[in-house]
């Protein structure tokens, strides 16, 4: 099956959700929402299926469109489709448990009618972010990414009586424009000097370009742009107000998929650039190195104050993203004893998405239950939800990067990259970084045991889906942590 | 059959989590742990029966991979396991607590002995990070006193420790290619691995540093007494009898062997902490009121005995002297130390259960009514100072021998000597603090606190006369141990 298809059929299933949400029934919109998690699903399993022009059958025609020039299909992309599929499968399902509060700020408090649409966007955005994993092209990305930031913009701010979610909304929206307008500029830089959009193209020129600034200068805005989706200095600010205001499920969504869909985004755009032989690469690593130390900084060091547990995840978020753009900055292709930086970053995002996917999941029930997202909300924890309480014990310190869980093995990566390309101040800033996430985790390891719930001792009791994914996620990160080779199989 | 010892305590924490009996299971995996360990002390030498490799990942190559290296690691999981059974039989769970109580110490048992049985250098330092969660948790939900402040100081001290060691080991890991320890550290002695004198000295900076966080090395040590203090008993006996010899086994494991230039670059400034350890420390101790802070304080100040011995290595490998006994020596105090702190801190405990404080001055004449605990204290007490016949002693004599086993009188006294002889001052000042602490809890006029406190119970003594036994076995045979370091 042309890998092609995944996209056309994500499209194709967001139609059709919006077909079940017109004509499907108005009190509940359960349907909806499984609905698109089922047909993701089915996508997801198609994927494996999925082949690229090289293995076309002879006799077909498809494999020499010129869609090719544009798409990409490797076992890179195939990783980051699944992964915004089962990202945006998770999200669903963390939306059907979130319905409450959703229809509490919709336009119809008692019922769920106009909640419908928030299960057709994820799919449209998913499809974006599959295309993303697959761009081979400027121009392409360009769009796919649009696609992806414009659904956000109504995900964002979806619960409309809600002050909160539309401040989050414009938020997200002024800063969305405005890197908007730094990719486009940037790439017209560089289209300026190298006559290409085609980042296959790109790669056979740059060796070859005498005058570097004006690339340079492209490259930087781009880069300055992807560090919004990333959610990295300098476009991290708009992070902490709208992971707050956004409805819970968006803010997992923002803070997994649309991430992992800019990380490989960045991956694709960055491979021809630190090329052997490109006469930009020292600069470009310099330019990481300044976004990986300030990000790591930055993002450590505020999440220390922070005693609201969603804005320290937003925090957090931006934290990983240092973590994650140390290892891009110490750049390492291929080799046969250490691992490469994409499949260091790769292996990252999927621990990634198992402790924060959870932590969101625990979060949004926490809000649905308590109508909280302060991290007292989870005082005396261990009494009245003695599981719930180890599970998010090993989240956390998986986040934390506590060693044997899957946090501390991308850590590990990171930090063996860097020791490797000799980025010594990208790793003091990573250890202090490290030391601080201990404080800032065992925060929430701290409320859950030690303190006592003053007057709410009731006990916890989480929605069959959500305790199936929690404990589903929470078994993989200890099974990742001791064995993460099955993550590496997928990336081949 | 060594990821059993491993996984036995992790399989028995489960079986706790899904509603075994806490006490019976955990005592049930301790004592297999104990029949297991001792068996490997006679029969370690068969690879085949205890080494085991799991691939985990192929690029870098990682492998969960457990085996007897030399008989150092021999002793070390020997220790684990008798301190281990003594620390689960000894300490008594609050009601509704017995699951996190019997599942920490479990874990911190599975996270010490899985430390010094693994070969593969990420699991070496993986194993030794699984016990800082049930140590936060015991302190911070069982502590005494101001438990709260004590954990998060512990965590953080412990956390940012393991975080500049774990720069230091991924960087030695870099340069070897492997994260095979065995590999790594022939390859430097058949010169297939060099290490260029700028790494060395960074490198061995940050073991240092980082593993003299987890020993409690001057002036690093601050977390050590309060949170040894405020633990419950068996957390307390875990972590100072054996956990806290982690960093000084990877320091004999890894750093001695793998940057001796490095280390010698840091000698002096090595001697001078632990001479600081000994000395400022030892005072400190002197000046406590309260006999948990006392004992936790002398866990630290003991720890730079150690050092002193592997300073000594160092010293004579950068000489090019052979300096036979200092290793030796080293495994011996470690060992001999670590069953003396737990006996000394299970007793302890059982001090405050039975009369109600752990106050110096508000306990006295407690020989009377309870003279067992009067004899195993002594006992013990004795041993932590260094009397002859006693585990400690041996081990303080091979350090302090040591120290002077290169010694030249034709060049005079080296900083290493120098460093020893006021060590061995530290001897006076463990005598002054442990026989003042015991004439005033159990000598003298019986006090109110004292007059009717219960001797110790027949399930009491067994932890104690098991540590006890062993302090005896090996302080009158010291050859048991130290014939598993010669083969």
């Amino acid at each position: 099956m042309p890998a092609y298809y995944l996209e056309a059929l994500t499209v194709a299933l967001g139609l059709l959700v919006l077909m079940v949400e017109a004509f499907g029934p108005s009190k509940s919109k359960k349907l909806v929402g499984f609905t698109a998690a089922a047909g993701l699903t089915f996508i997801l399993i198609l994927s494996f299926f999925a082949i690229g022009p090289e293995s076309a059958k002879e006799g077909s025609t498809w494999g020499s469109w010129e869609l090719w020039r544009f798409y990409d299909f490797d076992n890179l992309a195939r990783f980051y489709k699944g992964f915004a599929l089962i990202c945006t499968i998770l999200v669903l399902l963390m939306s059907i448990d979130f319905r409450s509060v959703l229809s509490r700020f919709t336009d119809f408090p008692e019922s769920e009618n106009g909640t419908g649409e928030y299960y057709c966007l994820p799919v449209f955005a998913c499809a974006g972010m599959m295309w993303m994993a697959s761009a081979k092209d400027l121009a392409g990305a360009f769009i796919a990414l649009e696609l992806v930031t414009i659904t956000f913009y109504i995900l964002v701010a979806f619960m409309r009586k809600n002050v909160g979610s539309l401040e989050a909304g414009v938020k997200y929206l002024i800063l969305g424009a405005l890197s908007t307008g730094f990719l486009v500029y940037g790439i017209a830089w560089i289209y300026g000097t190298t006559g290409t959009m085609n980042l296959a193209v790109l790669a056979e020129r740059i060796p070859s370009i005498e005058n570097t600034t004006p690339l340079l200068f492209g490259i930087a805005l781009v880069l300055i742009a992807m560090g919004f989706k990333i959610g990295a200095v300098p476009m991290q600010v708009w992070i902490p107000d709208v992971y707050q205001g956004a409805p819970t499920p968006t803010t997992a969504y923002l803070s997994v998929g649309s991430k992992a869909a800019g990380f490989i985004l960045l991956i694709r755009f960055l491979e021809p650039l630190l090329q052997a032989g490109s006469p930009v690469a020292t600069q470009v690593m310099v330019m990481l190195s300044i976004m990986a130390a300030a990000t790591l900084l930055f993002g450590n060091l505020a999440a220390i104050g922070q005693s609201n547990f969603k804005r320290l995840l937003a925090y957090s978020s931006i934290a990983h993203a240092g973590f994650l753009l140390l290892a891009l900055a110490a750049w390492k292709g291929e080799s046969d004893t250490s691992i490469t930086s994409v499949n260091a970053v790769s292996f990252y995002l999927a621990t990634y998405l198992l402790m924060t996917l959870a932590s969101f999941f625990v979060l949004a029930q926490i809000r649905v239950q308590e109508g909280t997202d302060q991290i007292d909300a989870f005082n005396g924890l261990s009494k009245r939800n003695p599981v719930l309480a180890i599970g998010m014990t090993v989240i956390m310190a998986a986040l934390a990067g506590v060693p044997l869980t899957a946090g501390f093995i991308g850590k590990f990566f990171v930090f063996s990259l860097a020791v490797g390309a000799g980025l010594w101040w990208g790793i003091a800033f990573a250890f202090i970084g490290a030391a601080a996430g201990f404080y800032y985790y065992f925060k929430i390891i701290r409320a859950i045991w030690w303190e006592s719930a003053s007057d709410r001792d009731k006990p916890l009791v989480l929605p069959q889906i959500t305790r199936a994914c929690v404990v589903g996620l929470t078994l993989a990160i200890l099974v990742l942590g001791i064995w993460p080779q099955p993550i590496l199989w997928l990336l081949g | 059959m060594l990821a059993l010892l491993v996984l036995l305590p992790i399989v028995a924490f489960i079986a706790i989590l899904a509603g075994a009996p806490a006490r019976q299971t955990a005592v049930a995996a301790g004592i297999s742990n104990l029949v297991l360990g001792l068996w490997a002390a006679f029969t370690w030498q068969d690879a085949d029966v205890w080494s085991s490799s799991l691939a985990v990942l192929e690029k870098p190559e990682l492998n969960l991979a457990f085996g007897f290296s030399d008989g150092m690691s021999v002793i070390m999981v020997l220790l684990s396991v008798i301190v281990t059974v003594a620390a689960l039989l000894s300490g008594k769970a609050p009601a509704d607590r017995e699951i996190l109580y019997y599942g920490s110490s479990l874990l911190i048992s599975a996270g010490a002995i899985g430390a010094f049985a693994a070969t593969d250098l990420f699991f070496f330092y993986a194993f030794h990070e699984l016990a800082l969660i049930p140590t936060f948790l015991m302190i911070g939900i069982l502590g005494r006193g101001d438990r709260k402040a004590t954990a998060w100081k512990i965590t953080i001290y412990l956390g940012f420790g393991s975080i500049i060691l774990l720069a230091g080991l991924v960087w030695l890991a870099n340069l070897a290619g492997t994260f095979d320890m065995p590999t790594m550290v022939a390859a430097v002695k058949d010169g297939s691995l060099v290490i260029d004198p700028a790494s060395q000295k960074g490198i061995a900076a940050l073991l240092i540093v980082g593993f003299g966080v987890l020993v409690s090395l001057f002036p690093f040590h601050s977390w050590a007494a309060p949170a040894y203090a405020s633990a419950p008993a068996p957390t307390s006996m875990l972590h100072a009898g054996v956990l806290k010899k982690f960093g000084l086994y990877g320091l004999l494991r890894l750093a001695v062997p793998m940057v001796p230039d490095g280390m010698n670059q840091w000698l002096i400034p090595l001697l001078v902490l632990l001479v600081c350890n000994i000395l400022w420390v030892g005072m400190v101790t002197v000046s406590q009121k309260r006999l948990d802070l006392m004992l936790g304080n002398s866990s630290v100040m003991h720890m730079g005995y150690i050092f002193l011995a592997v300073a000594a290595l160092v010293a004579a490998q950068a000489d090019g002297q052979v300096n036979d006994i200092a290793g030796p020596a080293a495994v011996l105090l470690m060992f001999a130390h670590g069953i003396s702190i737990a006996m000394l801190f299970g007793l302890a405990d059982k001090i405050e259960r039975n009369t109600g404080t752990l106050e110096i001055n508000d306990l006295g004449g407690l020989a009377k009514a309870a003279p067992g605990l009067a004899f195993l204290f002594g006992l013990v007490g004795f041993a932590s100072i260094g009397l002859p016949g006693l585990a400690n002693f041996a081990g303080e004599v091979m350090v302090f021998l040591s120290a002077f086993k290169n010694y030249n009188p034709a060049v005079g006294l080296g900083p290493v000597q120098i460093a020893c002889i006021c060590a061995i001052w530290g001897v006076v000042i463990s005598a002054i603090y442990m026989l003042r602490a015991y004439r005033r809890i159990f000598q003298g006029e019986s006090v109110s606190a004292t007059e009717s406190a219960p001797d110790l119970s027949f399930a009491d003594r067994i932890p104690a006369i098991l540590l006890a036994a062993t302090l005896l076995a090996v302080g009158f045979f010291p050859n048991l141990l130290l014939s598993l370091l010669s083969k």
